[in-house]
């Protein structure tokens, strides 16, 4: 009894310790001083009519590292979870994975999937190609091509995705992306800085430096794993 | 009219969850997680906020929802095998 009291004290005294904090709380009027500098540095800095990629890529690119960081650790986990195949010891157990009967896509989905899946992938590689131009970007890109080939993986319109093609463009691609930022450290102002690149035309899709070209690794990192991850699900469910 | 959209998603919205939550089948639970997600890209998208619309459209409609099916199947399999295991 005396415990519990005692904890709920500690706690509302720990509660009542972050009032005086509320005295600072007030209606923004406009958009904070850090954001209207980047609104009025981003354009000239990098040659780029999209602000929000100028940030994510360049202004906060190692926050965008660290997220394609951590979406690499959460593929490498489900690849080492799911991802191998069990092989049945002889004598110890019979084979847990007899492949279950799959029910063929029916015809509808299979046309569909065929003529949809090249308009998602082009789609997809518009997205991070452009994503200094419009919204969108690496991740939206990647994310789309990876529901692409799972549309492809449902339809059975081919039966596993190529794992080692992708495994081995998931590398390169994030090498190369750590390799840029560090050649933006070398020739240009910092890491992940992009201007090492001529700033180009404003509003043409060879423009803003190497700002495309970050993304498009970052969209074909995203994309492969993602599509890594859903086929090694898929695999063993 | 955006004020009139904006309110009947949310109310899908806060039904899918709901429906989610308190639904016995399984899968009809996952397909009402799903919708939530694909009313807030909507809603997303409406508020001016494309880029994480494209996200949760394909991340949170499409391959969580996906995700989630392929492990209930999994876990549904291990059931199954556990029973005869019992028998």
């Amino acid at each position: 009894m005396i415990k519990r009291l005692l904890l709920i004290a500690v706690f509302a005294g720990v509660v009542l310790s972050f009032l005086p904090l509320t005295s600072l709380l007030q209606t923004r009027t406009g958009v904070t001083s850090l954001a209207q500098q980047y609104l009025n540095r981003a354009p000239t800095d990098y040659n780029i009519p999209n602000i929000v990629t100028a940030i994510v890529v360049s202004y906060r690119g190692l926050d965008t590292l660290g997220e394609v960081t951590v979406l690499f650790a959460a593929a490498v986990g489900v690849s080492l979870a799911l991802g191998f195949r069990r092989k049945a010891r002889p004598g110890k157990d019979e084979p847990v994975h007899a492949e279950p009967t799959k029910v063929p896509a029916s015809e509808i989905l299979q046309t569909g999937a065929g003529l949809l899946l090249p308009l998602i992938l082009a789609f997809g590689v518009y997205i991070f190609l452009h994503g200094h131009l419009t919204p969108g970007g690496g991740f939206q890109g990647g994310v789309v091509i990876a529901s692409g080939l799972l549309l492809a993986l449902l339809a059975g319109t081919f039966a596993d995705v190529p794992h080692g093609l992708l495994q081995v463009l998931e590398m390169l691609s994030g090498a190369s992306y750590v390799a840029i930022g560090a050649l933006g450290l070398w020739l240009g102002a910092g890491f992940l800085d992009p201007r090492f690149l001529p700033a180009g035309e404003f509003g043409q899709v060879y423009s803003s430096g190497a700002i495309p070209l970050i993304y498009s690794l970052v969209g074909i990192k995203v994309g492969s794993e993602l599509a890594t991850v859903i086929s090694d699900l898929r695999r063993n469910s | 009219m955006i004020l009139a959209l904006v309110i009947v998603f949310g109310l899908i919205m806060v039904g899918g969850a709901v429906a989610a939550l308190y639904t016995k089948d399984m899968v009809s639970a996952i397909v009402a997680s799903g919708i939530v997600s694909l009313l807030a890209s909507v809603l997303y998208l409406v508020y001016g906020a494309p880029d994480v619309a494209m996200t949760e459209a394909a991340i949170g409609s499409a391959l969580t929802t996906v995700v989630f099916l392929y492990a209930w199947n999994r876990i549904v399999k291990q059931r199954q095998k556990d029973k005869e295991d019992h028998k």
